[in-house]
């Protein structure tokens, strides 16, 4: 069983986010990010689940030893006795999921429902999902149903992150690349943001 | 880990089965616990002592034996303060009875008198008793037999209380 996005599934329906605000370990408080791509020209979104990268970037710069990662593979929130809010995950992570919540003065983020998942269940947020932009199953399963390929080779400036949860691309790319700092300057040009975004095989 | 893990993540893995710090507010918690729990279960026992040793001292006469019936140095056995618990009652001398629980205070075994040596005798670990006070002469018993209060009236022996 692993985890599929297919962002371009996504209707932006909020079904994800309002499953994952169910869970009663954070009541009311969704691990989903449901964003748009670029809302003056599209009414595209994306959902963004923690990715649970292999070797995870917001663990690596956790200066509280407050994020753990568990023998599958999952990278958990942070433990609540330890984490001091400093943000330094959420500066760090490349896909941006850690957030600070300062009601608790911790950070919060997607754990997969670890509750769910560890004992055999699918995740909230893919039980619900109508479109099957998120999809939690075997793999045969959706390369059999679907055109796209999953992928979870990203390459952000100099590092490369592999993640457990796969992206589903079109064919004919073995890993995205991102061009940081483009990025970085056009969300600090003026004017309505122009991202670039990745496609396959560039770069 | 490689070898060319620093040494400080080794103590503070990302790994979660390999995490075995424990937060000081963790140490502290479990420590408030388990001498809380230790305090209680310690209570527990006194009070339970206690009400105990106030039921057996609580009067409870009962008869167990005419004065005609024992003949010096025979024991007799009787259940005082309930039938779940056997006593010896035992003649010494013309006017002098003794009573003692049966249950050895080593393990619990039934003690029985020795007219021969005039001792209580424990037959599971050789202990041995003073039948005239029920201190521990032999074996390992360390603790003297419960005593059972006798009374004479007339010609019956009413067993009294129990002296834990």
């Amino acid at each position: 069983m692993e985890f599929f996005i297919d962002p371009s599934r996504c209707i932006g329906c909020q079904g994800c986010v309002h499953a994952c605000a169910e869970c009663e370990s954070h009541r009311g408080l969704s691990m989903i990010h449901l964003d748009f791509v670029d809302r003056s020209s599209s009414p595209q979104t994306t959902p963004t689940v923690c990715m649970h990268c292999e070797d995870p970037t917001c663990a690596r710069v956790c200066p509280a030893d407050a994020i753990k990662q568990t023998a599958e593979g999952i990278v958990q929130s942070a433990l609540k006795p330890r984490c001091i809010g400093c943000s330094n995950c959420v500066l760090a992570c490349p896909f941006g999921v850690p957030r600070y919540v300062a009601a608790m003065d911790q950070m919060m983020k997607c754990d997969m429902c670890y509750d769910r998942t560890s004992v055999g269940l699918k995740p909230m947020c893919a039980t619900v999902c109508p479109s099957g932009a998120l999809y939690y199953g075997p793999r045969e399963e959706i390369e059999k149903r679907r055109r796209e390929i999953p992928l979870n080779t990203f390459v952000f400036g100099r590092q490369v992150v592999k993640t457990k949860v796969h992206l589903m691309v079109g064919p004919g790319s073995e890993e995205l690349e991102f061009d940081v700092m483009s990025f970085i300057e056009d969300r600090h040009s003026p004017g309505p943001a122009d991202l670039p975004l990745p496609r396959a095989g560039e770069g | 880990m490689s070898d060319s893990t620093p040494h400080w993540r080794k103590d503070f893995p990302i790994n979660w089965e390999d995490d075995h710090y424990v937060t000081r507010r963790e140490f502290t918690s479990f420590l408030a616990l388990i001498s809380g729990a230790l305090f209680f279960g310690t209570g527990l026992v006194a009070v339970r002592g206690w009400w105990q040793r106030w039921r057996l001292a609580s009067p409870n006469s009962v008869l167990i034996a005419s004065v005609a019936e024992m003949p010096i140095g025979v024991a007799k056995l009787f259940y005082y303060p309930t039938p779940n618990d056997p006593c010896l009652l035992v003649r010494l001398s013309v006017d002098r009875f003794v009573a003692y629980s049966q249950r050895c205070t080593h393990l619990s075994c039934p003690v029985v008198y020795w007219a021969a040596d005039g001792h209580i005798h424990c037959p599971c670990h050789e202990g041995r008793f003073a039948v005239e006070d029920g201190r521990p002469l032999a074996g390992p018993p360390r603790r003297p037999l419960s005593r059972i209060t006798l009374m004479l009236r007339g010609e019956e022996i009413w067993a009294m209380g129990v002296e834990v």
